[in-house]
């Protein structure tokens, strides 16, 4: 087999830097998408069968008709607690069972009563509770518009493309013609009874007709290309249901802009793609892929926020399978001359967004979430998939990755050299070639003979190491992973029920089929210290190639014939990581009796991959547009939940120039998941081996990480709280200026910090927008006050990374840079109070003990803390939460402050001193010299 | 405020010195007890009270040199019975044992224990250790500097003689080349006459058509021999050769690639064609086409020819054939000479041998201003590491570095190279190799050629009682 293994090395690693777009599919080469792409608008076959409507207090049901093939499909109709809407189509009597998601939504969401407002023989109007929210059910053709007052909000099959490809017989075969035979004789018998059965017998007569007319019309129906069988490339996909495609659009009245759909190397506003393929959601190693297209890419969460200066809608398409996603817009074609040209005569037609999307199999289950604001959008999505999971704090410092630390000697040296050149770091990385022979949860004998002297040695230092775990599994005898898990039948099956195999790191590769809970358990119990030997509390796990990631295969993935359990490869493919990346989590957890946080980073992902923590762009290269385009792919995925996002610093494939390793730090440095990563093939690049200035701007702009730990934590711990994202496109807090809208390369971390990173080779300067028509802003590193609502151009050196601190926030940080997060636990805090123009500032402290789920037990501090009236204190937001800190208040340095003549401290049992200061008149800042109260204790500061 | 008393044996007394936390003996006077501080750097000047208040005041930090407060600061361990150092402040008080005398950890609750006595020991015992192996080593070089001065004076005397011999090859060539051109004077022109039948009456020697005819039958010639002939360059494993041979033989035209015929490419390379076209432009096919002709052709009977115009011809050759092994040799001598061996050449014992290391995976092999490589343990070719390039330890111990430069190329990146870091030793011996980055290979070798004169061990600064 190693030709085969040099060819596919040979093929993927040809000289030529790009994605081999030829390894995957564009639409018309996925049957399926083909086919429902071709479907014209405006020619919805489907008819609502008003009379088989039934509402009862939580859902409603009714059933559609496709009028070409008398296919009928049953319609439920959920209000949600929280603003939401789902609406569930499936067939009425699917010929087996359709694949409906599991484990993604956090609980079945709760509902809320629905009631008939008014009904005719063209539709019915239901009540959406309050607000004058209504749903307006439109039977020929069958259309939903959710309305609010005379507004329409969005409107679901109002192209009428609507598609559900019904589960069928194959006809072309003999063994259909034998079947068919026995089913009909089966559907004669069963309708004998079922007729008496059921209470539908004034519908008797209509369904037989009907069904007669379905039968003959069935058989007009022709066989396409590709239902039964497809190919691509060499692979052949055996298609045993046959064709099962389902499809809707929605219609957004009055958007321009759409948002979301991860995983895509694109802007953070998503383009129309009338001209091209649509986005693709298909979980896949894409090797070296290129930027600024819709191609699908590692991980898939099929959600898309709709905004607009009035309102933020949302639309979560559960389904896990192969999806396609088309988006045009009546105004997109448009010029600004055109648009304005519209608006004086008056005559335009509002701007509207229109969007389809097309899965391969399953059913149609969609979330409609209403808004009306951006963090309505983040709560309304997580209370159906959950937060970002509370990382340990050390996960939130720098991590220093490299395919390979070769062995023990390397990693201790490396170690070292931080210390030599004082940079802080919390981890350090192992990739596939620790293990013996690509076997996970094994070491290499002679590279890393003694892995807990290893491991100690970081812990002496309270210092981290992750180690890859991938899901291929080699196949090998003497390897006690694998032959667990082939007795215990865990491994994907292939179409023709034996072990499925595929080629990956260890050479031939089962897949164990996480989807099984049983398999789970079992994955996660090997996470034990008994069972993963060298193993220690500070070894966490890092799970790449879980698209599945199989070289051999389709696409570089697993073959979509392939069986889980009863459901086919096809079902569940987007799901596949999301399962690896739990059942890793839920190890990590087990291991210290569900004590201790875990950090698991992970390529793949889906809806619900934020529970399990931390995920990265994959395998980026050294180059300024995939520095660029961090910033939109983390946003992206901030707006759909997952938080916990970076891109490799310095690229992964190729060698950065120092220039851009130096501008990929100070990016990375404020992006939540900072990692610096490197191919095997390229130079070293610990940050010291680019020369003493470049390790000097390497080492500052690390050391400005650290100093902003706290306010991460806090944003981290918000996240979870709450999902909202930790890393912020500039129109979710500024929902009401267009502006904002389509900005991508800056960002917001949390609401209070403003970063526009320097991401152009030789720049002497950027404009950065400041927003908000109210806000100032103040330079972190010069103090120097900016308004907002305007573009500011920056001079900026190789030393500049222009970040803003919002005025009327207080930020904490520990200043106390040290070798890392945990030395740093107990050191006091420097409070930035930036004021607002009313002189106002407002911020929030949170502590814990920076690794337990003991927070879960209320041991946590959190206090709010507020500027007003000249006066900041400190108050507790949390008082049935009970946990004490070292940390004390060493300093408060006040922006845009005007000089007081006294002081004051008052702690909580009213004890009054006065406090030394200084005041820097240039710049307006006042620095309160070392209150030294307390950091979880009550208090306020007078400035008189 | 943080106060500590260090108790210092100055000798015979007992003398105690009163000093802020983390400020070295040095810097004492500038912490004058009660006294306002002024900032070493001069920006400001602070109340005494403000010195180690864990509050940083001063911009370099010198107010607090026994705390964590100042992000630039410098804390100083005493380390009594082991060697002075300066921490940064950010390891003071983090849980971190750091200072062997454990003062860095006064407030954190970490436990440390003083250490410095047992590192003194250890140091002092390795550093003895090291002091024999030098010392030792030393001797060894000053024999190996002997050595290599016996050994360029033989080779000095050596060219001496064979350029001599030289100048006789040369005089004998000449004249021999004389006696040749006479002797087949009768037979040229018994052969123009012969062509000129075989061509058809051309007057004069078409060469061209000649050429044509050559080259035809030289490829016919040239793929039988090749098939007949061993090639250097079979399947099997490449015939290991030793070092001493190599350098006997004639040095080839490639003064960067001596040993080509080894450089068996790794799957990667796409050049093995390439290759193997340069063998085959290489010796014995060099020869002109009319020569060729009258060894092949028999349509030019050997009686055409005079047994005297033969005999001249081999002994011309074999005269020339001298000659160039004599300039082979004398090329070789003299670049060994000018070979850069170290300042007194103590280098030189190195030349023409290899040292081998055996770890997991791969035998490395390091032959010294030649070449290092690298094979797999069970089966498969040899791997060039790089050639000899050039001293590269830094200014003042030039010496302490060798780098091989253009090995084997890696695939989409650099040729391999290897980095070789000599270290005094009495044995010359590979002690490691390690690839930190792809296909930059690094090598420790030791060797008493490195050693220094024996260090004197009473270092100033390591002391066993301060």
């Amino acid at each position: 087999m190693v030709p085969v293994l040099v060819v596919w090395l040979a093929l993927c690693l040809s000289g030529t830097w790009a994605v081999d777009r030829s390894n995957f599919k564009t639409c018309d080469q996925s049957s399926f998408c083909k086919r429902q792409r071709a479907l014209k608008p405006g020619e919805s076959p489907y008819r609502a069968l008003l009379e088989t409507m039934e509402l009862t207090n939580t859902r409603l049901t009714l059933q559609l008709i496709n009028d070409n093939n008398k296919v009928r499909l049953l319609l439920e109709l959920y209000r949600l607690q929280g603003n939401m809407t789902r609406v569930k189509i499936n067939e009425l009597k699917p010929l087996k069972p359709r694949y409906e998601v599991p484990d993604v939504l956090v609980r079945e969401p709760p509902t809320e009563p629905l009631s008939v407002l008014s009904q005719d023989e063209n539709g019915v109007v239901l009540s959406l509770g309050v607000e004058s929210q209504r749903v307006i059910v439109s039977a020929q053709p069958f259309r939903l518009d959710i309305v609010e007052g005379h507004n329409v909000l969005m409107s679901l099959n109002s192209r009428g493309l609507l598609a559900f490809e019904h589960l069928r017989m194959r006809k072309d075969t003999f063994s259909y013609k034998v079947t068919s035979t026995v089913a009909s004789l089966w559907d004669n018998i069963k309708r004998v009874f079922s007729s008496q059965a059921e209470p539908e017998a004034e519908n008797k007569e209509e369904a037989d007709t009907a069904h007669q007319a379905e039968t003959t019309k069935e058989e007009e129906e022709k066989v396409e290309e590709g239902m039964w069988e497809e190919t691509f490339k060499s692979h052949s996909d055996s298609k045993p249901n046959g064709p099962s495609a389902v499809s809707l659009d929605f219609s957004l009245p009055g958007v321009e802009h759409v948002y979301g759909i991860p995983e895509h190397a694109d802007t953070l506003r998503l383009k129309t793609t009338d001209n091209g393929d649509p986005y693709r959601l298909y979980n896949l190693d894409v090797f070296q892929y290129e930027l600024y297209n819709p191609m699908a890419l590692y991980g898939a969460v099929p959600v898309m926020l709709a905004h607009n200066t009035q309102r933020t809608t949302g639309i979560f398409w559960l389904n896990a399978a192969e999806t396609w996603v088309d988006i045009s817009s009546n105004t997109a074609g448009k010029t600004v001359f055109g648009k304005m040209l519209d608006y004086v005569q008056g005559s335009s037609e509002t701007p509207q967004t229109d969007v389809r999307w097309i899965s391969e199999s399953g059913i149609i289950d969609v979330f409609i979430m209403l808004g009306p604001t951006p963090k309505d959008i983040f709560s309304q999505y997580a209370s159906l998939t959950g937060t970002q999971s509370f990382p340990p704090l050390s996960s939130l410092g720098y991590h220093q990755c490299r395919w390979n630390y070769n062995d023990q000697e390397d990693v201790r040296s490396v170690d070292a050299g931080f210390d030599e050149h004082d940079i802080p770091y919390d981890f350090i990385w192992l990739d596939i070639e620790h293990t013996d022979g690509k076997r996970y949860f094994t070491w290499d004998p002679h590279k890393f003979a003694s892995p807990k002297d290893m491991l100690q040695g970081l812990k002496d230092k309270k210092r981290n190491m992750v180690a890859i775990v991938d899901p291929h599994i080699k196949v090998d005898s003497n390897y006690k992973i694998h032959n667990e898990i082939r007795s215990r039948g865990f491994y994907v099956k292939n179409k023709d029920g034996g072990d499925y195999e595929g080629w990956c790191w260890p050479g031939n590769a089962g897949y164990p089929d996480f989807t099984q809970p049983d398999m789970r358990a079992w994955w996660a119990s090997m996470f034990s210290y008994d069972q993963y030997e060298g193993s220690m509390d500070n070894l966490y796990t890092w799970n790449d190639m879980n698209e599945p990631s199989v070289f051999n295969g389709p696409e570089v993935t697993m073959h979509k014939d392939a069986v889980h359990g009863s459901w086919e490869h096809r079902d569940v493919h987007n799901l596949y990581g999301l399962y690896v990346h739990r059942a890793t989590m839920e190890g990590l957890i087990q291991r210290s009796g569900g004590v201790e946080r875990p950090f698991v980073l992970t390529r793949a992902f889906f809806a619900g991959s934020q529970r399990y923590g931390a995920v990265w762009t994959g395998d980026n290269a050294a180059e300024w547009d995939h520095l660029k385009i961090s910033i939109p792919m983390c946003l992206s995925l901030g707006l759909v939940g997952i938080s916990f996002c970076g891109a490799d610093v310095g690229g992964f494939f190729k060698s950065p120039s120092p220039e851009l390793l130096v501008r990929w730090y100070q990016t990375g440095a404020y992006q939540p998941f900072f990692r610096a990563h490197a191919h095997l093939d390229t130079p070293r690049r610990e940050p010291w081996l680019f020369g003493p200035e470049n390790t000097a701007l390497i080492r500052e702009v690390i050391r400005q990480r650290y100093t902003f730990l706290p306010y991460w934590y806090q944003l981290f711990y918000h996240a979870y709280r709450t999902g909202e994202p930790v890393m912020r496109a500039l129109w979710v807090e500024y929902p009401q200026d267009p502006a904002t809208f389509a900005v991508d390369d800056e960002f917001l971390i949390g609401r209070d910090l403003l970063v526009h990173p320097v991401t152009e080779e030789g720049a002497r300067g950027v404009t950065a927008f400041l927003p908000g028509k109210e806000e100032v802003w103040f330079d972190i590193h010069t103090f120097q006050k900016h308004n907002g609502a305007q573009n500011l151009y920056i001079p900026v050196t190789m030393s500049s990374i222009p970040v803003f601190q919002r005025g009327g926030s207080i930020i904490p940080r520990k200043l106390r840079v040290r070798r890392s997060s945990a030395c740093m636990e107990h050191d006091p805090y420097t409070l930035f109070v930036a004021l607002n123009t009313r002189r106002t500032a407002e911020g929030e402290l949170y502590i814990d003990d920076g690794h337990t789920f003991n927070f879960d037990n209320k041991e946590f501090i959190h206090r709010r803390l507020f500027f007003s009236n000249n006066v900041l204190s400190s108050v507790n937001v949390a008082p049935e939460a009970q946990f004490t800190t070292k940390s004390w208040i060493e300093r408060v340095v006040i922006l845009g402050a005007s000089k007081p003549r006294k002081v004051t401290l008052i702690t909580a049992d009213g004890h009054k001193s006065q406090l030394d200061f200084d005041f820097d008149a240039s710049v307006s800042v006042l620095t309160i010299r070392k209150p030294s109260m307390n950091a979880g204790e009550d208090w306020s500061m007078a400035l008189q | 405020m943080f106060w500590y008393l260090l108790l210092l044996w100055g000798g015979i007394s007992a003398v105690e010195v009163q000093r802020p936390r983390g400020v070295p003996l040095s810097k004492r006077p500038f912490y004058e007890e009660n006294k306002p501080f002024t900032c070493l750097d001069g920006s400001r000047t602070i109340p005494f009270d403000r010195i180690n208040d864990d509050y940083c005041d001063c911009q370099d930090g010198s107010d607090e040199p026994g705390t964590a407060a100042c992000p630039n600061g410098n804390f100083h361990c005493t380390n009594a019975g082991f060697r002075p150092t300066f921490i940064p402040s950010s390891h003071v008080n983090d849980g971190i044992c750091d200072c062997c005398d454990a003062t860095d950890e006064y407030n954190s609750g970490a436990e440390c224990q003083n250490t410095c006595r047992e590192l003194w020991r250890k140091e002092k015992e390795s550093m003895q250790k090291l002091a024999e192996i030098a010392k030792e080593g030393f001797l060894l070089k000053q024999q190996l500097i002997q050595e290599a001065k016996r050994g360029l004076e033989e080779k000095q005397t050596k060219l001496g003689e064979v350029q001599n011999s030289k100048k006789d090859l040369e005089t004998n060539v000449e004249a021999l080349r004389t006696a040749k051109e006479a002797a087949e004077q009768p037979e040229k022109e018994a052969k123009e006459r012969h062509l000129k039948e075989l061509l058809g009456g051309v007057d004069k020697v078409n060469t061209a058509a000649f050429e044509t005819i050559w080259s035809k039958i030289r490829e016919k010639y040239v793929s039988e021999v090749r098939t007949q002939t061993p090639s250097s360059n079979t399947d099997g494993p490449a015939p290991v050769e030793t070092p001493q041979e190599e350098v006997r033989e004639p040095v080839s035209d490639n003064d960067s690639e001596p040993y080509p015929d080894d450089d068996i490419p790794e799957e990667e390379d796409e050049d093995e064609d390439e290759d193997e076209d340069e063998d085959m432009d290489d010796g014995d096919y060099k020869v002109t086409g009319f020569d060729y002709i009258l060894e092949c052709l028999p349509i030019f009977t050997k009686s055409l020819f005079s047994s005297a115009a033969q005999k001249a011809r081999n002994e011309f050759e074999e005269a020339e054939r001298a000659l160039r092994e004599v300039d082979d040799q004398i090329r070789n001598l003299e670049k060994e000479i000018s070979f850069d061996f170290g300042p007194s050449s103590e280098f030189a014992y190195l030349y023409s041998q290899c040292y081998e290391l055996t770890t997991g995976e791969y035998v490395y092999r390091l032959c010294p201003f030649n070449r290092v490589s690298q094979k797999p343990k069970y089966g498969g070719s040899e791997t060039n590491l790089g050639t000899w390039g050039k001293w590269a330890g830094p200014e003042g111990n030039v010496y302490s570095v060798m780098k091989y430069e253009q090995g084997t190329g890696c695939w989409q990146g650099p040729n391999r190279s290897t980095t070789v870091k000599l270290t005094c030793g009495k044995e010359t011996v590979v002690t490691s190799t390690s690839e930190p980055s792809r296909c930059e290979y690094l090598m420790e070798f030791t060797s008493p050629a490195v050693c220094q004169e024996a260090p004197d061990l009473e270092v100033s600064d390591i002391h066993e009682e301060l």
